[in-house]
């Protein structure tokens, strides 16, 4: 569309500047201000310079939550988006099943997230739970308490069954955009499912997948709450990811410093990543 | 192939409903029941958790914050991200696709970064442990996303329909209030649902804000889960009408939610 140029449209955007502005700059330089500076408590301050900043880089603590976040990240995104679509590709394009499926599906979405995450630690608890039972009665040694390997099986399951069904609503909507003349015109060329696949949906779900991987990506980056309730980061630190080990650092023993230090690096790190991503799949678009 | 497709969308489907069933049939049991034998549904039907719940203020009164806090949020973030998207879609302006960017960056902020910030600047004016504080700090996510979806609405409506009714006489507010709006009715019940649906489900920011006066029922349930031990059934109960104001909205924008994010642009 062509847009007109017009300075005074400035003033539409006013009340949003000021309340995002109010919300995120005064809390950000909150952080700026505290991540070079060391406190005793009492308000007493110190200049610390950058020392924070060097601590956390250094820190094995740090390099290992950045590890396990990047690793549940990854392999969440590698299992909720190929399943998103898969499911997305199957799903009744018309009749009366579509809004049941829809409603469904998006049921997951709307769960308060400590419900989901107390929801998942009665559903895996090896005596009284249904998939721990079910798991241990046929045998398999499941405790997600006490077994880091069972935690982290645990705590994908719970995202695949939480979040899937974003990536299937926005592929779906995708899917639902494309004329029905286009499967006409490739059924006349006898093209085979695989190539209907490649060269007509794919590309039109291209722009809902970014959508899908950026948003699935920021918020995987970000979980906090259903890991607290299902494992605590536990056991041991086996499942404690950034934003738990910030939340130890800042709220529990009351370290503002490498707290906020912490803070910045974890979100010029997303900010980074979200940069690559939306840079690498929308190139070519341009032309 | 094409006659066991439907297979796929139906597991799918039967794997997201076990785990909620398995948390509506808990509710439904004694404590007993639960920590006495492993029953696939409840032996001796119980509706005490409810009782419970619906006669103890402690327990009542944070679905009624968590409902206060959510409305101010959805009705404050659309209200303001409407004139926003409408100028992101039909003008240029100095600066627009920075600020277009720097407001989703906003989106990508974690919680647990802010926490404590928010705590301490709500603190400082006075709105510490109020509905307004939690539907402030929840603003910061739900407006860049409100402002998104509703500029690809917007985007989608022809610039002809404005000029017609300048042509036609209407002003500015009476134009916007009288035919835009009802035009992209779809896409302000899309960003109406995505700002109720992101500030149910937080609870980190929502359980910081807040002591007593505006307690969101999640923190009651992490509450109880810690303090009372293994009341499973109550917690489980609890759990279950947490999903019942989700389940309404979805049935009201069904036909909606699919093509919420589709419309927006990246």
């Amino acid at each position: 569309m062509n847009k007109t140029v017009n300075q005074k449209a400035w003033f539409f955007v006013l009340p949003v500047l000021i309340l995002v502005a109010f919300n995120a700059i005064v809390p950000l330089m909150t952080v700026v201000n505290y991540s070079v500076q060391e406190t005793f408590g009492d308000n007493v301050f110190f200049w610390a310079g950058l020392r924070w900043f060097e601590e956390i880089l250094r820190s094995p603590r740090f390099h290992d939550a950045l590890g396990r976040q990047l690793f549940f990240t990854g392999t969440i995104l590698a299992i909720e988006v190929p399943l998103g679509v898969i499911i997305a590709l199957a799903m009744p394009r018309k009749g009366p099943w579509v809004s049941v499926c829809l409603v469904l599906m998006a049921m997951p979405l709307l769960i308060p997230w400590n419900v989901v995450g107390a929801m998942w630690n009665i559903f895996g608890l090896p005596e009284l739970g249904l998939l721990g039972k079910t798991l241990n009665t046929i045998g398999f040694d499941y405790n997600y308490t006490r077994q880091p390997g069972d935690a982290w099986f645990t705590l994908i399951l719970m995202d695949v069954w939480h979040w899937t069904s974003l990536v299937v609503l926005l592929a779906y909507a995708g899917l639902v955009s494309i004329p029905d003349a286009y499967y006409q015109a490739a059924r006349i060329d006898g093209a085979s499912s695989w190539a209907i696949f490649r060269y007509i949906q794919l590309p039109k779900m291209k722009r809902v997948l970014t959508i899908a991987v950026l948003l699935r990506f920021m918020d995987s980056f970000n979980i906090y709450t259903e890991p607290s309730v299902l494992t605590g980061g536990g056991p041991g630190n086996s499942t404690t990811l950034l934003s738990i080990d910030l939340v130890k650092i800042a709220l529990g023993q009351f370290d503002l410093g490498p707290a906020a230090a912490m803070s910045l690096i974890y979100f010029l790190v997303i900010l980074l990543f979200s940069w690559i991503f939306y840079t690498v799949m929308t190139r070519g678009e341009e032309q | 192939m094409a006659r066991t497709k439907w297979l796929i969308p139906a597991i799918y489907i039967i794997f997201l409903m076990l785990p909620i069933y398995w948390l509506v049939s808990m509710s439904f049991k004694t404590t007993n029941e639960i920590l006495g034998s492993f029953t696939l549904w409840p032996q001796n039907f119980t509706l005490e958790n409810y009782r419970t719940i619906f006669t103890d203020p402690a327990w009542y009164n944070g679905y009624i914050n968590s409902i206060i806090y959510v409305s101010i949020n959805t009705v404050l973030s659309v209200a303001v991200a409407l004139p926003a998207a409408y100028a992101f879609s039909r003008y240029r302006f100095l600066g627009d696709k920075h600020l277009f960017f720097w407001l989703l960056t906003n989106r990508m902020a974690p919680a647990a970064v802010f926490a404590l910030p928010f705590f301490q600047l709500y603190s400082a004016i006075g709105i510490f442990d109020t509905h307004l504080a939690v539907a402030l700090a929840h603003t910061l996510f739900n407006i860049p996303l409100a402002v998104w979806i509703l500029e690809g609405f917007m985007s989608g409506v022809p610039k002809q329909l404005d000029e017609t009714a300048y042509v036609d006489g209407y002003s500015f507010p009476a134009f916007f209030v009288k035919i835009f709006m009802p035009t992209i009715a779809a896409g302000i019940g899309v960003a109406a649902f995505f700002c109720f649906m992101f500030s149910w489900v937080e609870l980190l920011l929502a359980k910081t804000l807040t002591a007593v006066a505006a307690k969101p029922i999640a923190a009651t349930m992490t509450k109880t889960a810690s303090s009372s031990g293994y009341e499973l059934g109550l917690l489980a109960a609890a759990g279950t009408l947490t999903i019942i104001p989700g389940a309404i909205v979805i049935y009201f924008v069904r036909n909606y939610i699919a093509k919420g994010f589709a419309l927006g642009r990246v």
